[in-house]
């Protein structure tokens, strides 16, 4: 049957029909949908797990125990998950372990835009790029073998172009895969020392063995054209390759880690003008520059954002297209917003008004840093804004504290807040940590996590409560407070910020777009109560419009969440009635 | 047939994945080689979203260019000035004429422009107005926009109508088809004569 599927499906596709029957991840744009979609087969066992470390490290224990097993990351979750990858590079594999790791070149939803080619290269795991989504199934379970055949981790290299598009997919029965027999094995598994080193040179050996495979293996493939032009190239690259060159000769790399030598220097003997295609790093042109090959690459494209067909054909080919109007002079961006009722815009609401320098996270709460609310100083990395707030108050002094929070989302305080909680109470910071609870994983698509109490699967689960967890740690002041409640909650934060202690505050509202959250009706602007003094246009929501003249609540995206009327002061805003739905 | 490029435009939560959906869908029952590229993550907050559908022999990039849509079908007017450079000088431009301010416009530092539609059919044939929203309303269900699009959309291509109503049976939940097709009929009739 064929059918229709995002490459992250076609990817979960490929890890059912490998018999895997061990998944676990943390959502990750643009991975998440591969465990979403895994989470969908009952053979598969499947979970969110707090972190990638841990998802790596529940994987590598799933292969040492003979299944095949897989987690799925995007690009920045491996620098997380990197600390288990390099050892399991040493210990190897029992059943298959894959990898799945999405880069994000143009940062459509990151903070970097960093090229896993090179972390991999590092750990000497071999990468396997699929272009489209019928490789991506059939590489994935090609990834299986080698990783079995080779006895390494492999990892299967996506960007956010192949992960999130769809293409024709023909799928094929589940493979059975029986479960391989655990045998206790130090050697192998104990990585101390004495047994470290001598795993290191059955690393080197595989490597040997895998660069032999590399010049094999029908992952890379050559396709012939006019020899005038010939393009090495790997995954979503070759399909604007082929489509900015058109008939020219290809290499195209299935297997881009470690790279076939051998066959890129037959390639390159018999076409005059040679090419490497790839997004992000010089990973191929350093290597086929050091074999002393003449290419042209990163000399005439970037190593900045995406590439495109048209990036290919003006950079290379000088092909410019042509305007065809000159009416889009003044088009006002669109930047992303906290939606209309989102429990997060109370909370910014208040931190600007508060003046306080906010250390932030990553989430859709990281959106609090545009206009107007413009209320984040800081964004790191996933649970850092719980560290930059304590080097804050360091590096300046207590005072410093009493102007200072850290906010970080529920599912990223588990992620990796927890831990630099336990070095403010540790080393003994007074600071204050907003915890946004939302009950959800939001920006990826409303995930579940440690702290909503249910699984992957929405099947009832063992909830971490967070009052009683940062109780545990040792904050001896935690406040649980509704932002909406915008009188209560500047309040509390006011009175924690000045606290010589450190003080939590969780921040608890659910998440607008969850399907229990009801509003009331939709609200509208009494036009002859209203001053025009702006104080609604603060909270930047969505629905209300300044039209110059007055002041105005769009009517469509309104979500009734009943926040403006409490920061007007002249009772102006008022239930329109009737919903439009 | 050759190949067809389809660019949809709008604001995050406007339902342009559903759209590319049930597009992607009616290409693979016709029997063509079919890509849908999608946006998820940060811009799905209500920012400007693109999706590519881009249909025919044989497909590589995902990835439609400017100068290269065949129809653009605009979920909001901004959103269709914005990328009208992606169609080609023939191209069907179809705009439902909602307006939605962007947050730069909202907090007055940046204006939402006059006449859109005005200008872009001063510079392109084929362009059709559509007052989706209103049709949304009349089906039951403001949240069919996207599908009254599909309806006006459907009568501009030589695909038979049902394979765009199977196409929805099959994309929706369960619950939302009848009011969907109600929806896609609407669009559906408003466009007959919009192509001849």
């Amino acid at each position: 049957m064929k059918k229709l599927m995002l490459g992250n499906e076609a990817i979960a596709r490929g890890v059912y029909e490998a018999g895997a029957t061990v998944a676990t991840a943390y959502p990750g744009t643009p991975s998440t949908e591969i465990t979403e979609t895994i989470a969908k087969y009952d053979e598969i066992y499947s979970e969110w797990a707090p972190n990638e470390k841990v998802a790596l490290e529940v994987a590598i224990g799933a292969s040492i125990g003979g299944a095949r097993a897989v987690t799925a990351m995007k690009h920045v979750g491996l620098n997380v998950a990197a600390d288990p990858l390099f050892t399991a590079s040493y210990t190897g594999v029992n059943g298959g372990l894959v990898i799945f790791v999405a880069d994000d070149p143009g940062m459509h939803s990151s903070q970097n835009e960093q090229d896993t080619r090179i972390i991999a290269r590092g750990a000497k795991v071999p990468v396997i790029e699929p272009s489209d989504s019928r490789e991506c199934k059939d590489y994935t379970k090609e990834a299986f073998r080698v990783s079995e055949e080779f006895d390494t981790p492999v990892i299967v290299r996506l960007s956010t172009r192949v992960s999130h598009s769809q293409g024709i997919v023909e799928l094929e029965d589940r493979e059975n895969y029986e479960l391989k027999p655990y045998v206790k094995n130090p050697a192998k598994y104990v990585m101390m020392p004495a047994m470290a080193r001598r795993r290191h040179f059955s690393v080197e050996e595989r490597m040997a063995k895998l660069r032999e495979y590399s010049e094999e293996t029908l992952l890379n493939r050559i396709e012939w054209g006019d020899k005038k032009i010939g393009v090495i190239t790997s995954g979503i690259a070759y399909q604007y390759a082929r489509e900015a060159f058109g008939d020219v000769s290809y290499l195209k790399l299935g297997m881009v880690y470690p790279l076939p030598e051998k066959l890129i220097k037959e390639f390159a003997s018999k076409v005059e003008t040679l090419y490497i295609i790839e997004e992000l790093e010089p990973f191929i042109e350093n290597q086929c520059r050091k074999m002393g090959l003449k290419v042209t690459g990163k000399d005439k494209l970037p190593v900045i954002g995406e590439y495109s067909a048209g990036l290919i054909r003006e950079k290379i080919l000088g092909v410019t297209s042509d305007k065809l109007n000159d009416i889009q002079d003044e088009v006002p961006a669109r930047p992303p917003v906290l939606c209309a009722g989102c429990p997060h815009r109370a909370t910014f609401y208040v931190l600007k008004k508060l003046k306080l320098t906010v250390s932030g996270d990553i989430g859709c709460y990281t959106l609090g840093a545009l206009a107007p609310l413009e209320s984040v100083d800081t964004t790191i990395c996933m649970g850092a804004s719980i560290g930059v707030a304590h080097g804050l108050e360091k590096a300046r002094g207590k005072e410093q504290s009493k102007k200072t929070v850290a906010v970080i989302g529920d599912s990223t305080f588990i992620h990796s807040g927890i831990t630099g909680l336990i070095d403010m109470v540790y080393n003994n910071c007074s600071g204050t940590v907003i915890i946004l609870d939302n009950s959800i994983t939001g920006m990826t698509g409303h995930q579940h996590n440690p702290t909503t109490g249910y699984n992957i699967k929405g099947e009832p689960a063992k909830q971490v409560d967070l009052v009683k967890l940062c109780q545990a740690v040792g904050v001896e002041r935690v406040k649980v407070c509704d932002p909406f409640n915008l009188k209560e909650f500047e309040h509390v934060v006011k009175e924690e910020v000045a606290a010589d202690e450190l003080s939590v505050i969780i921040a608890q509202r659910s998440c607008a777009l969850l399907k229990h959250v009801k509003f009331g009706p939709i609200l509208t602007i009494n036009q002859d109560k209203c001053t025009k003094c702006r104080m609604c246009m603060r909270l930047g929501c969505p629905a209300i419009v300044d039209r110059g003249d007055h002041v105005e609540i769009n009517p469509t995206q309104c979500a009734g969440c009943d926040l403006c009327p409490k920061v007007c002061r002249f009772n102006a805003i008022e239930k329109a009635g009737g919903r439009d739905e | 047939m050759s190949n067809k490029s389809v660019l949809i435009v709008g604001v995050g939560g406007q339902g342009t994945l559903l759209t590319s959906r049930i597009l992607g869908d009616v290409a693979l029952s016709s029997g063509l080689d079919v890509k849908v590229s999608e946006v998820h993550g940060m811009s799905q907050r209500g920012g400007s979203v693109v999706t590519y559908v881009k249909m025919g022999e044989k497909i590589y990039s995902p990835i439609i260019e400017k100068n290269e849509a065949d129809i653009i079908l605009c979920f909001e007017k901004l959103e269709a000035l914005r990328w009208i450079d992606y169609a080609k000088k023939d191209a069907t431009i179809i705009i439902n004429n909602q307006r939605i301010d962007p947050m730069p416009v909202i907090i007055g530092k940046a204006k939402y422009p006059e006449n859109i539609i005005e200008k872009i059919k001063a510079n392109y044939k084929k362009v059709v107005d559509v007052p989706a929203l209103d049709m949304a309303k009349k089906s039951g269900n403001i949240k069919t926009v996207n599908v009254v699009m599909i309806g006006v959309m459907a009568q501009c291509t030589e695909i038979d109508k049902d394979v765009w109503i199977k196409a929805i049976e099959k994309t929706v939940k369960p619950q939302f088809v009848e009011v969907n097709i109600k929806a896609f009929n609407l669009g559906y009739d408003f466009a007959r004569d919009c192509f001849i």
